[in-house]
């Protein structure tokens, strides 16, 4: 069972990120649950949801021990490190935190997310990067699903984003090996 | 009148918790500053609304009844009668003033209840995620009107502060808006002037502010300003809309 | 399998609102249940229904009173403080026998309280909830497919039985994301001689709950009670895990009962016999499982998001025959079921 927290700043497509897991999870006849944080939580500060892929069905809907945490920014980093599980995974971008002490138990996984986003000409899509690493460590979904729910979620015009998004997340697949 | 910059002893010195560009913070300091200046921050009473303004009592370094949705001037009518002394004012949303708290307001100033009312007029309900208001302008989107406002099916902008001034127990009305150095003066004449009647016994009082709300309108900070002005205040002119009394 | 879609249980109950017949939708706006109403003002119109946001949860309800007064199948849903304020509407309802389904997403209170979910609103839910001797076909579902689920068969029921029929759910249901199979569309709707409208070929119908002749009225209230009693002896739906041989019985509905599912797996992990018995229909309560398993059972914990709520008709299902304990959190706080582990542990350690 995954269960994946991803937090950041609310522009920084966390929600996005969280429903395509959960779509690609679908698709490939997981269970799943998308928990999303809601209301004045996401003025201003840190926006964050949670996503739980099982083989088996999903009872309590709550992540309070994320298998995986995916901080996007150092805020998201510093609330949720903790929460991790033992042996779980962390994976930061690394463009935005500098921290060096982190935790012990966990596996780190450092991806310079904003930079490579720059570099392949959108910062918007840092989420994909991230999702893409993300793919890479757990093998939670693959990366086809991730591709298909992610040209039903996104509206049809703006499926002309979606060779960028597919690019992100290659991008950060190769970057893991 | 107008030189306070530094930090008003009537706030509290805490980071809103407005988004970026939200004229709330701004109407706040107005209220601070003219409460301060005023020299009565030791009789004042606020009534807190349910808006983006409900957790005002974090910032407003005075005392402060939390009312329920559209019921704060009914709370004010009670505070102000046990304290008639009091400069007891309400700030209020245009969700929460024009939409369930209709009855409440109006049956203030038809009572000519001494308070004054901050209508704090950003034409969408901001806290529960840009939902269609009342004074929501016909043709625009919300969240429960996707398609636009359809005036066919749920009418047109409501216009509270001349309702209001309609009343013979209301003495001051006005419009202001928030979009410039020179408005928000203006703003903030009004209300101090609305304070003072209240002070000087004279009937209730509104002074409506037109304000944004960039993330539920969708905009940024200035291309708000922008649209507040092109939009909303073509339907709501700013400007005196009653004023009975001359205040010395 | 195939056509099973990712929906938030606040958008789903509005689908299944749709479904279900429903073409009229009253509300306005709070957290957390605002995709309700946001669902439908952009769904309604293309199935040729309204969508209306009122200009108070008072002023909704009594649209709802008009809307089912004249036949149709109308919706409301709101958090609780907007439940609070529709109390006098649903009396009225009640008394005048006009179907409806009311939402309530719970949140944390009293008062404004805070958005997040939790359950202190099972009292008045159902106890009636406002004012004069009347109960609400209170359904509690547990997942999204479920709220799909009872919202359809609610809208049924409320024709049924002319009854008001309320879905309880909090801010955790409304908010996730699950899988649903949704149901095919109702479209054969009941016909309602009683209701207002169009009269050239009837006597003309009133619907109204003032009935001023004390006598005519102790009538009505005998009539609601023994349609009461009728909902009794057939609506109950409960669901339970793991009872056959439990020691220990939680129970527990709603999200609640989700959480409970996960301390229980863990509880019996460790070699703990604990069960489950979730009530489905809170109103009315399912207290013959309950009374069956007493043998069994050495005590019944009742776990909910509040104070003990649902803890008084445990007890008033079992007695004094066992202990019956509570756990929970307050005030939007998810109670964590390591948490809800341990109470069970403390329990069984001091009953033996
Ligand atoms: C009885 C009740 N119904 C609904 C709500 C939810 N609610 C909170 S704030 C709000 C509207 C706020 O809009 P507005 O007054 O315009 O203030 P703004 O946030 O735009 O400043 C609503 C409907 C509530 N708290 N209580
Ligand atoms: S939602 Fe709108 S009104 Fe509320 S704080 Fe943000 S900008 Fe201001
Ligand atoms: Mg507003």
């Amino acid at each position: 069972m995954h269960e994946l927290l991803l937090a950041g700043f609310g522009g920084q497509g966390v929600m996005l990120m969280g429903k395509i897991l959960a779509y690609a999870g679908m698709k490939e006849k997981k269970q799943v649950m998308f928990i999303p944080s809601y209301g004045s939580e996401m003025r201003g500060g840190t926006a964050n949801c949670s996503v739980i892929l099982s083989d088996e069905e999903i009872d309590a809907p709550v992540v309070s021990k994320p298998t995986v945490l995916v901080a996007m920014n150092t805020p998201s980093f510093d609330k949720f490190e903790a929460s991790v599980k033992e042996n779980g995974i962390i994976i930061l971008n690394s463009s935005l935190i500098t921290r060096e002490e982190i935790r012990e138990n966990v596996k780190v996984i450092k991806v310079p997310a904003s930079d490579i986003a720059k570099e392949l000409g959108n910062e918007r899509i840092i989420n994909m990067v991230l999702l893409g690493a993300l793919v890479a460590a757990t093998n939670c979904v693959k990366v086809d699903s991730i591709m298909a729910s992610l040209k039903e979620i996104l509206p049809p015009h703006r499926h002309d984003l979606l060779p960028l998004n597919q690019k992100a997340i290659e991008a950060a697949m190769k970057l893991d090996k | 009148m107008n030189k306070v910059s530094s930090f008003p002893k009537t706030l509290v010195d805490v980071p809103w918790h407005y988004c970026p560009g939200c004229t709330h913070g701004i109407i706040h300091r107005l209220v601070a500053e003219v409460i301060e200046e005023m020299e009565i921050a030791s009789k004042t009473v606020g009534i807190a609304s349910v808006g983006c303004s409900c957790f005002c009592y974090d910032y407003f370094n005075f005392d402060v009844v939390a009312s329920a949705h559209g019921r704060a001037p009914a709370t004010a009518t009670g505070v102000k009668r046990v304290h008639p002394d009091c400069l007891v004012f309400t700030y209020q949303g245009d969700g929460d003033l024009a939409a369930i708290g209709t009855a409440e307001i109006i049956h203030s100033a038809v009572r000519g209840e001494k308070i004054s009312v901050i209508f704090v007029n950003n034409g969408i309900y901001g806290m529960t995620g840009g939902q269609m208001a009342p004074t929501t302008l016909p043709e625009m989107k919300a969240t429960t009107s996707p398609y636009g406002r359809n005036t066919a099916l749920t009418g047109y902008p409501i216009k509270m502060t001349e309702m209001l001034a309609l009343q013979d127990g209301c003495v001051y009305a006005e419009r202001t808006k928030i979009s410039s150095v020179a408005t928000i003066n203006k703003t903030k004449k009004a209300i101090r002037k609305s304070f003072e009647l209240q002070m000087t016994g004279k009937g209730f009082s509104v002074v409506e502010i037109l304000s944004t709300c960039p993330t539920n309108w969708g905009m940024e900070p200035l291309e708000s300003i922008k649209w507040m002005e092109e939009n909303l205040e073509t339907y709501y002119p700013v400007g005196v809309i009653k004023d009975e009394k001359e205040v010395k | 399998m195939t056509n099973k879609i990712l929906m938030k249980g606040s958008e789903a109950i509005a689908e299944a609102a749709i479904l279900s017949g429903c073409r009229y939708f009253f509300g306005y706006p709070i957290t957390p249940q605002n995709e309700i109403p946001e669902y439908l003002a952009k769904h309604l119109p293309k199935v040729g229904g309204t969508f209306l946001q009122a200009e108070s949860e008072i002023s909704a309800i009594y649209m709802v009173l008009g809307g089912a007064a004249a036949g149709a199948r109308v919706m409301t849903s709101s958090s609780s403080p907007g439940i609070s304020l529709k109390q006098e509407g649903i009396s009225y309802m009640a008394g005048a026998e006009a179907p409806c389904v009311i939402v309530n997403i719970m949140r944390g209170g009293p008062g404004l309280g805070a958005i997040q979910g939790a359950q202190p609103d099972y009292w008045q839910a159902t106890r009636g909830g406002g004012h004069g001797d009347y109960r609400l076909l209170v359904l509690a579902p547990a997942t999204v497919q479920e709220a799909v689920n009872l919202t359809y068969q609610a809208f049924d029921l409320a024709d049924k039985y002319r009854n008001p029929v309320m879905i309880l759910g909090d801010g955790i249901l409304a908010q996730i994301m699950e899988p649903v199979e949704l149901p095919e569309a109702n479209m054969q709707l009941p016909e309602k001689a009683w209701a207002v409208g169009k009269n050239e070929n009837r006597p003309r119908n009133i619907v109204s709950s003032s009935y001023p002749k004390v006598y005519e009225l102790e009538q009505v209230n005998i009539r609601l009670h023994e349609r009461y009693a009728q909902i009794k002896k057939n609506e109950v739906r409960w669901d339970s895990y793991l009872t056959e041989d439990a020691e220990y019985v939680i129970a527990s509905y709603g999200s609640a009962a989700r959480i409970a599912k996960a301390a229980i797996k863990m509880a019996r992990a460790e070699g703990i016999k604990v069960g489950l018995i979730r009530p489905i229909s809170v109103w009315p309560f399912p207290a013959e499982p309950f009374q069956r398993i007493i043998p069994q059972t050495k005590f019944f914990l009742s776990f909910e998001m509040c104070t003990g709520q649902m803890i008084d008709d445990v007890r008033l299902a079992i007695g004094n025959e066992r202990p019956v304990y509570h756990y929970g959190r307050l005030g939007g706080v998810i109670p964590l079921p390591e948490e809800l582990l341990a109470k069970i542990k403390e329990l069984v350690k001091e009953a033996k």
